[in-house]
């Protein structure tokens, strides 16, 4: 994966680079916003990291700006201004992601394969998802265990979704918060994971490989740890 | 500036001038529409009067010829009464009459015409007449006229009230002009005077209140509630950095001491590890009351209008409840949901949902207690407003803690021990005062009732119902 990433403070950029490239990603960085746009216009780039605030252009211009040109790469803003309104106003220059200053790297790691992943997977949302011998229809509202139907509250349901349509990824709690819940305050209590335990007791239950998996320090997973 | 110079360039001192002026023009105009209106009536009756004059004596005239004409006009000169005649022959002497040949005669007209005569006998005084000449038959010409020494008279009176009208009323109207603008000034001075000293930092003063409910007035008023909500800001500002020195510090010392510990102690990488993921929890933590003061501090200074939005209550308080629900489960304890439908509120759905998990959070902390634990959370709607509460069984709150816990980082006595930074009540509160609402601590016999009070708007259905489907 190839991310841009476009932040004035050196130290937190080349800690952003090394970090991701640990990861086997392909990172690189710019500065500022003009240098920045200049790159982000021409570079083929999978995700955009972008400080909101930039010198020479400020992040959310830097954006729209893009948009404007037809630059569809997927943005995560990345700012110290961190609330409700703020957020909107990012999300509404053209921002796909917004994470505020200070995040945990695993975090922002998680939220930007999400990024990319959504990219690739553009062409039409599924409506099957399958992991091991759990599966999901979307559009009969069933999920099946091994054949077996297991009966989901409605916000179970949403929850197991959007797992499944980022199996194999890492889902941190403020993103199943975000996008299950569409809530976007810290969840200061174990609130998810309860939901999380519920959830795996009902299509976890008795079975040796486990689906749905804790990710250390960062969220959950939920991968055919079989194969 | 002088003191005369700064009442000059008042605006009272301006405005009377420019009345005055216009009150000037005004009377000149009337008096003189009078003037010229009451001269026109005299010259009319004058003329009147000749008409009626010549008819009679030409009839005269006719009748008894010269002879009976003399007579006439010599009955009538002996009149009083300032009517002059003079008939003279073709040759032009004087036959009886009662003025001297005028030097300038008017021609044969019917007009009046404006002129001066001499009375007979007194020569050399000329007086101003109004005369008109009649042609006899046989060559006589009589002249008939009137005095119109009256109406010079008449004008130079009108003249003269008009200049001492016009002088009353600009020396009238320059010190009444400057007695309301020194007036007006010496208010504003006062005014200024006030927000001078509270520039230079005196946030108790006021500007004074005549108590006369004019326009300066209602202007003091509106500057004084305005102090009063500046001086409400900056006092809270004051607690977030009172309190951010007291609370910040001491997990900041906490989070210190730890890396410190860590690179001086022991040595062994596990430790470190350990020592290590402690400081990021604590730096978490930080993170997380900063947000939280932000938050308040930013729900306190007010929420630009764009970011509010309708949305219905009762679907923030379904969410938030079944999101604690297994959670409360886990704890032994149960959360009733009672919602009315389509409670419809003006804000942010974000903030409320964080207020009312705060509270939530906090009667599952606090409220749980005895058998079977229930936790009721409702809304409905109250008169004007919504109601959203939370009520718990525990062990309350005592009333005289009750207006204090609402305050920043404020922990009872027997919560200390739990973890929490005393930010969840007040920004509850935030939020209500931030949606034109109030937060309530309510004993709820026994426990704790809280609850928020927000003014309800009137539902439309297309984003209330949206909102619901969001969620």
């Amino acid at each position: 994966m190839r991310i841009l990433i476009i932040e004035d403070d050196r130290e937190a950029s080349d800690y952003l680079v090394k970090a991701f490239r640990q990861q086997g990603h392909v990172a690189e960085h710019e500065h500022d916003g003009l240098a920045g746009y200049a790159r982000a216009a021409e570079g083929e780039y999978d995700v955009l990291l972008v400080d909101r605030m930039l010198p020479k252009m400020d992040g959310l211009s830097l954006i729209s700006s893009l948009r404007e040109q037809g630059v569809e790469t997927p943005a995560l803003i990345l700012s110290a201004l961190g609330q409700v309104d703020d957020r909107v106003k990012g999300l509404r220059a053209g921002g796909d992601d917004y994470l505020p200053k200070p995040y945990a790297f695993s975090e922002l790691l998680a939220r930007v394969e999400a990024l990319a992943r959504r990219r690739v997977g553009a062409k039409g949302e599924e409506t099957h998802y399958r992991v091991g011998d759990l599966e999901l229809d979307r559009l009969s509202h069933k999920v099946t265990v091994g054949g077996q139907e297991v009966v989901l509250q409605p916000r179970e349901f949403r929850l197991l979704e959007y797992l499944m349509k980022h199996a194999g990824q890492v889902v941190t709690r403020t993103m199943l918060l975000e996008n299950v819940w569409d809530y976007h305050f810290d969840p200061q209590t174990n609130v998810i994971d309860v939901h999380i335990s519920r959830l795996r007791s009902k299509i976890d239950k008795g079975r040796e490989n486990q689906l749905l998996h804790t990710v250390r320090g960062a969220g959950y997973m939920i991968r055919d740890s079989a194969r | 500036m002088t003191a005369l110079g700064k009442l000059f360039r008042t605006t009272a001192f301006k405005l009377s001038i420019a009345y005055l002026v216009l009150f000037s023009i005004g009377a000149g105009m009337v008096l003189t529409r009078v003037g010229a209106r009451v001269k026109e009536v005299l010259d009319e009756q004058i003329e009147q009067t000749v008409d009626a004059e010549i008819r009679a004596l030409s009839e005269q005239y006719a009748q008894g010829g010269l002879r009976q004409l003399a007579n006439a006009v010599e009955r009538r000169v002996r009149a009083p009464g300032g009517s002059l005649y003079l008939l003279t022959n073709h040759a032009g002497e004087v036959i009886v009459g009662n003025i001297e040949q005028p030097k300038f005669t008017p021609s044969g007209s019917s007009e009046l015409v404006e002129t001066t005569y001499e009375r007979r006998g007194e020569p050399g005084e000329t007086h101003p007449a109004l005369l008109r000449l009649f042609l006899l038959p046989g060559g006589f010409r009589l002249l008939i006229g009137h005095d119109i020494q009256d109406h010079q008279v008449l004008r130079d009176i009108l003249r003269r009230a008009l200049g001492v009208s016009l002088f009353w009323l600009a020396l009238v109207g320059a010190f009444g002009g400057l007695f309301m603008a020194h007036r007006m000034l010496e208010r504003v001075d006062v005014m200024s005077d006030s927000a001078r000293r509270i520039m230079a930092g005196d946030m108790h003063e006021r500007l004074a209140v005549s108590g006369a409910g004019d326009e300066l007035d209602r202007l003091a008023e509106n500057f004084n509630a305005m102090l009063e909500r500046i001086s409400e800001l900056m006092a809270g500002l004051r607690e977030v950095s009172d309190n951010i020195a007291h609370d910040l510090k001491t997990p900041l010392t906490r989070l210190r001491n730890r890396a410190e510990a860590a690179l001086h102690g022991s040595s062994s990488d596990s430790e470190h590890r350990e020592a290590l993921a402690a400081v990021i929890e604590e730096s978490d933590s930080l993170i997380r009351v900063f947000d939280a003061l932000l938050m308040i501090a930013r729900a306190e200074a007010g929420y630009s209008s764009d970011n509010l939005a309708m949305f219905d209550a009762d679907a923030v308080v379904r969410d938030i409840v079944e999101m604690y629900e297994p959670v409360a489960e886990e704890q032994g304890a149960r959360l009733d949901v009672e919602t009315q439908s389509g409670l419809a509120v003006t804000g942010s759905r974000e903030l409320l949902g964080q207020a009312l998990v705060n509270l939530v959070d906090n009667a599952l902390k606090y409220g749980v207690a005895g058998e079977n634990p229930t936790i009721a959370v409702s809304a409905r709607r109250l008169g004007e407003n919504i109601e959203i509460a939370v009520a718990d069984r525990g062990p309350g709150i005592s009333p005289q803690d009750r207006e204090r816990v609402v305050g920043r980082f404020v922990r009872l006595e027997n919560s200390r021990s739990r973890p929490g930074s005393g930010l969840g009540l007040s920004m509850a509160a935030a939020v209500a005062r931030l949606h034109h609402g109030a937060l309530r601590i309510e004993d709820n016999a026994p426990g704790l009732r809280v609850a928020l009070s927000l003014p309800a708007t009137r539902a439309m259905p297309g984003p209330a119902s949206r909102a619901t489907e969001r969620a």
